[in-house]
């Protein structure tokens, strides 16, 4: 046990960042605005730095979970504030603390106050409250990355709503046609579900500690909420759950994280809000807050309920499959660039949820690294169409065209974006799609194979896109577009790189997650399918001779 | 000598990296930067088929590993380099034909004010494609094969601001990608039966596979053979390829990319030889293919579509002798080398016309040309006896040899394959007399272009005269060369092994057959586009003709089953999102929450209430531990 607190500071410093920034006098000059955003700005790059230490002192290989934190919080009640990180917590972590401050600076004006008739703007703190806002959500999604206590997980997974719903319904997009009451329609929506969701998981929560109340768990017996002390007593057999209570704590914690991720068909809510939603703000829904579904589906769902996970992983699988082809086909159909977006992303975490309960190595490291992959590739499709959306003020694929010819270069990083979105072999997001494939087709063939469609569509959804918007004569209303300029291609820049890096060495990543889903695997007491002819150690004594290598 | 090989990759990638990254201040000179890195791999190439040349047969293959890619479990995925026979000849082909066509887009495209990002686009094409042939597993040829897909997809649509061309580009990524499919499949069942996807070790293991798996990774193989190669039923997206820019069609839509899936199917030897009912498919995609490119051929008046479809036709050749499994690998190779300088050169040719016809491609206002451009009326007609298999050059010593290999296939199957190509054989004499003489013999029928300038045909400049040169020489010498003393048999036998069959007839009988085949298709085509003058409208034509005019309804069956049904689909879906899924929700919320006033209400007020309910979940929780505590 480390003796710093390193997890709760780096939590801690983005929740006090945004109790700051929103305390700051409100802005009376664009000035002063600028100031008012480079202090949180500044905090979320001070985050980063920290959760870069968070992996640089992290050991893979090491115990399950470092720099762990233990205080006990309501201890009559077994509820502890715990917190220790994994490797796939680790890279999520990371993931957060990158796509902050992308997404802060691609915002920066996204939240300024508009001129008034009189010409002068009202003096307010919306502005600030807007990255605030975005402070409070990293500042929560970290900490559901750390906590180890399934409570106090539930605690973070609900808060992280209220700003959330701030974001959407606070602040919308400025773009022809938006409507104030299609927009918080949008909020409320995500709210509901999302709350309906957390309710049922509130549910389960409770039923688990009674479960671990009635059979002694804990360190008075008195029941606990704490994730390793539940999982080592089902290990050591202390703690048995009925089949029919493990199914029905299974299905309550599933419901919640099924709702966030999406995973068909609770998905609608996810188009609504990530349409009505700033570019800056979807990302944020889809490229971090959702991962915490999909991240509470290995750590939860699998720890604590391994049989349960693998007599209902066929049918999520199915359920996923349906979502990877429905969410494409959808995005094809889409008019609205943010909608085809968000449908696109319907389909990918189809993706994920089909790698997580494949239950192979490939399919739960490539889920993994999926959901790394997912949020730099669509933070860069998503931000560089916002680009291309504030030079215009349209969502609507239909007013565009010709735009390569006037902005080549907003031209060119959106097709690098777009080419990351269908998952082109050198970028990164091929090398997680192809594992999720794979390690899905090692246990269920047809469902593997049938999901290779997904890769066809995805090339359809992404090409058309950029064929109506980029392509052709150039529309009169685009002639006058200017290029990328120094801001944005900031914000681009590092996440073209990251997808490139991570497509040709993805290396570094997988070595930290593979230890995880190693764990992950002996929870749910599977091994991978061995291959039906391997070959032979004189085989590849042979081949090696030549140099070949495997 | 071996750490040269990642250099014949890593040249032109570097060159289109600063050639894309570089920014205007390259625009002055970046074309020759693309031409140097072109050919400095190309003498990386010549280096090392040199040293190749100078060991012995065991010796030769050489590997590189460079880094651990993806490992995740018992998936190893690495980047490791294999130089063999085969991939060698390969890189030859690559750099050498893609050096000279870089030098002739140094004039072809010297007006084009975005002639720098077409040298990146090529550079990222040659990179990409030496990964195909050099990667020594099948997953860092996926990254080669996509990688040729992309830059295919960038060079398609060039001049994206014709939605033609745009169009077109989207057509070959997507047709492509449903091929991507099978390579995708292929790989997963090697890894799921072998546990590695890495050439030595699956090849090595193959035989311990059971026949059924076989058959389903050569099938699936076939089927990304079938997309890059436009084979049949993927074959659509070439025709319209040519929206590209010639270089393009001649470099990556004749010469090389769209010959990728013969290299897969002959890499995959090991598997194919063992799975004798995919070897069938592969014999019949590629002779279904021969006749339709064929006749496709016969009835376009677009003179790159001409090509096109005679491309089509050409590598159904190839892919039938590699279906042929020992007896046809080396054949199939050889062509593909000769088909490379020969259809270059054609379309170079082609370019060049195009170029002192103001871009006209419709061969009906084309005529005697062969006096205003005598060079390309030399190059080009060398390239057409090449690829009519003229005796004594290329076409002739490669393409007589699958005929004969599809005979001694033996039994009814090498009759029915044999006559196929000899029908083939017969109809290329056709299509490409007809070309010949509608471009370079008769009347003049030339006409303005849309903004009403007379074309005033001329010879092109040397950057262009000089690969069209050189390419023609290929088409006449390279054939007696790699048939001289069996040297390219020889060559290649040690990695696709090779076997002389039993023909049914005599080598001299089927050169005999083949050669009356071929008088008889130039004698016909002479008959109806030279002894009598061509129209400058086309006339209506028969049932076949128009039929083959529209690709044979290829586009119009996609059409009607693909696309129209797929957007009914996606109409449907989305209707059934909102109004289905959707509606169900709105429906229970509005049914708890009264009228939509209320619901908005309810909405106004939700933030309150949800903080209450949270509170309620924790008084629930409070109540609940205490309860537990209490029992």
């Amino acid at each position: 046990m480390s003796s710093f607190p390193l997890l709760t500071v780096a939590a801690a410093l983005p929740a006090v960042g945004a109790v700051l920034t929103a305390a700051l006098p409100a802005a009376t000059s664009a000035k002063r605005r600028d100031i008012n955003k480079t202090l949180p700005l500044g905090i979320s790059v001070l985050t980063l730095v920290l959760a870069a230490v968070v992996a640089i002192r992290f050991k893979p290989g090491g115990a399950r979970y470092q720099m762990t934190e233990h205080h006990s919080w309501i201890s009559d009640f077994g509820i502890g504030y715990s917190l220790g990180v994994d490797g796939i917590a680790v890279v999520l972590i990371l993931l957060t603390a990158v796509l902050v401050p992308v997404v802060m600076l691609a915002s920066w004006h996204d939240a300024d106050p508009v001129a008034n008739d009189a010409g002068t703007f009202e003096r307010n703190r919306r502005t600030q409250g807007f990255f605030a806002l975005i402070l409070a959500v990293e500042a929560m999604v970290v900490l559901s990355f750390e906590a180890t206590d399934v409570f106090l997980f539930y605690v973070f997974f609900e808060a992280m709503l209220i700003p959330m719903y701030f974001l959407i319904g606070g602040f919308g997009d400025r773009t022809v046609g938006e409507d104030a009451r299609q927009r918080s329609y949008a909020a409320v929506k995500f709210l509901l579900y999302n709350l309906l969701g957390g309710l049922i998981m509130l549910a389960a929560v409770i039923g688990l500690y009674v479960i671990t109340a009635k059979q002694g768990i804990g360190t008075d017996g008195h029941g606990t909420f704490d994730l390793s002390t539940i999982t080592q007593a089902l290990a050591s057999g202390k703690l048995h759950f009925s089949p029919v209570a493990e199914k029905a704590l299974f299905l309550g914690f599933m419901f919640a994280f099924a709702v966030k991720a999406p995973l068909w068909p609770l998905h609608t809510w996810l188009p609504n809000a990530m349409g009505e939603a700033t570019p800056g703000v979807a990302v944020l829904i889809t490229a971090v807050v959702d991962k915490v579904g999909t991240y509470a589906m290995l750590r939860f769902c699998l720890q604590l309920f391994p049989d349960a996970s693998k007599t209902f992983g066929p049918a999520i699988l199915v359920l996923s499959l349906i979502g990877i082809i429905y969410g494409a086909l959808l995005a094809v159909g889409q008019k609205d660039i943010k909608r085809l977006i968000a449908y696109a992303s319907i389909s990918h975490f189809g993706f994920i949820i089909m790698g997580i309960f494949a239950m192979t190595s490939q399919g739960q490291a490539g889920a993994t690294l999926y959901m790394v992959n997912h949020g730099i590739s669509t933070a860069a499709l998503l931000l560089v169409a916002g680009f291309l959306m504030s030079r215009r003020g349209s969502r609507l694929i239909a007013d565009y065209g010709g735009v390569q010819k006037v902005a080549p270069v907003l031209a060119g990083t959106f097709m690098i974006g777009g080419l990351a979105t269908l998952s082109l072999p050198g970028l990164a997001p091929f090398v997680s799609e192809f594992l999720v494939l794979v390690g899905t087709f090692t246990r269920y063939p047809a469902i593997g194979i049938v999901a290779t469609i997904g890769i066809v569509l995805a090339a359809l959804y992404v090409l058309v896109l950029y064929q109506r918007t980029m392509t052709g004569p150039v529309k009169p209303e685009v002639s006058g577009f200017r290029d990328l300029h120094a801001r944005e291609l900031v914000v681009v820049t590092p996440l073209i790189a990251l997808l490139l890096f991570l497509g040709v060495y993805p290396k570094p990543v997988s070595d930290i997650v593979n230890p995880a889903v190693r764990d992950t695997m002996s929870d749910v007491h599977r091994t991978d399918p061995a291959p039906a002819h391997p070959i032979t150690a004189a085989q590849v004594a042979a081949t090696n001779s030549q140099g070949g290598g495997q | 000598m071996d750490n040269l090989i990642p250099v014949l990759v890593g040249l032109p990638l570097a060159g289109a990296a600063v050639l894309l990254l570089g920014g205007r201040r390259l625009d002055r000179f970046g074309h020759w930067l693309g031409v140097l890195a072109s050919t400095a791999s190309f003498g990386v190439g010549l280096v090392l088929f040199f040293d190749m040349l100078s060991r012995s047969t065991a010796q030769r293959p050489a590997f590189e590993h460079l880094f651990t890619w993806v490992p995740v479990a018992g998936f190893q995925a690495q980047v490791g380099f294999q130089l063999d026979q085969l991939s060698v000849v390969f890189v030859l082909l690559i750099t050498g034909v893609g050096s000279l066509i870089h030098l002739y887009s140094v004039g072809y495209m010297a007006h084009d004010e975005r002639r720098r990002r077409f040298f990146g686009y090529l550079n990222l094409f040659l990179a990409a494609m030496l990964l195909l042939v050099l990667a020594d597993n099948y997953l860092l040829l996926y990254v080669g094969w996509e990688g040729v897909g992309l830059a295919s997809y960038l060079l398609i649509g060039f001049w994206q601001h014709k939605p033609s061309a745009a169009t077109a580009a989207k057509k070959a990524f997507l047709v492509n990608r449903v091929g991507d499919i099978g390579l995708s499949v292929a790989i997963m069942l090697m890894f799921s039966t072998f546990g590695t996807f890495a050439f030595g070790p699956v090849f090595g293991a193959a035989h311990t596979a059971s026949q059924g798996t076989l058959t389903g990774i050569g099938l699936m193989l076939l089927l990304a053979a079938c997309g890059k190669s436009a084979q049949v039923p993927l074959q659509s997206w070439l025709g319209d390829a040519m929206e590209g820019p010639t270089p393009v069609s001649a470099l990556i839509h004749a010469a090389t990319m769209v010959t990728a899936g013969v290299y897969l199917i002959t890499r995959s030897s090991a598997v194919f030889n063992l799975a004798p009912t995919a070897q069938l498919a592969t014999v019949c995609v590629g002779a279904v293919t021969l006749l339709f490119g064929a006749i496709v051929g016969c009835a376009k008046d677009d003179i790159k579509k001409a090509l096109a479809g005679s491309t089509m036709s050409q590598i159904g050749y190839m892919v039938m002798a590699a279906g042929l499994g020992p007896i046809g690998y080396v054949f199939a190779i050889m062509h593909l080398v000769t088909h490379g300088f020969f259809k270059a050169g054609l379309f170079l040719g082609a370019g060049s016309v195009m170029h002192g016809m103001n871009d006209e491609v419709d061969m009906r206002r084309y005529g005697g040309l062969r006096k205003h451009m005598p060079l390309t009326f030399v190059t080009f007609g060398l390239g057409y006896l090449a690829i009519i298999g003229f005796p004594g050059l290329s076409g002739y010593f490669s393409k007589d040899k699958i005929i004969e290999a599809a005979f001694a296939h033996g039994g009814t199957e090498g009759w029915i394959l044999g006559t196929a190509a000899l029908v083939g054989a017969a109809v290329t004499a056709f299509y490409m007399t007809r070309v010949m003489l509608m471009t370079f013999f008769g009347e003049k029928r030339w006409q303005p272009d849309a903004e009403g300038h007379e074309p005033h045909p001329h010879e092109s400049p040397s950057t262009m005269g000089i690969p069209m040169v050189v390419l023609a020489v290929g088409s006449v010498g390279a054939g007696a060369l790699f048939a001289w003393n069996s040297s390219f048999v020889k060559w290649l036998t040690p990695v696709t092994g090779h076997d002389e069959g039993h023909s049914p007839l005599s080598s001299w009988t089927v050169s005999g057959i083949t050669f009356a085949v071929i008088a008889l298709g130039v004698l016909v085509a002479w008959t109806m586009y030279g002894r009598q003058p061509v129209q400058a409208t086309p006339p209506v034509g028969s049932l076949l003709t128009r039929a083959a005019r529209r690709d044979l309804l290829q586009d119009d069956f996609n059409h009607v089953v693909l696309v129209g049904g797929g957007q009914h689909l996606t109409r449907f879906l989305v209707y059934l999102d909102a109004k289905g899924f959707d509606g169900v929700v709105n429906g229970i919320a509005a049914a708890v929450g009264g009228t939509s006033g209320r619901m908005r209400k309810l909405q106004n007020g939700y933030v309150r209430s949800y903080a209450l309910s949270m509170f309620g979940g924790a008084l629930v929780l409070v109540a609940t531990t205490l309860l537990m505590r209490a029992v």
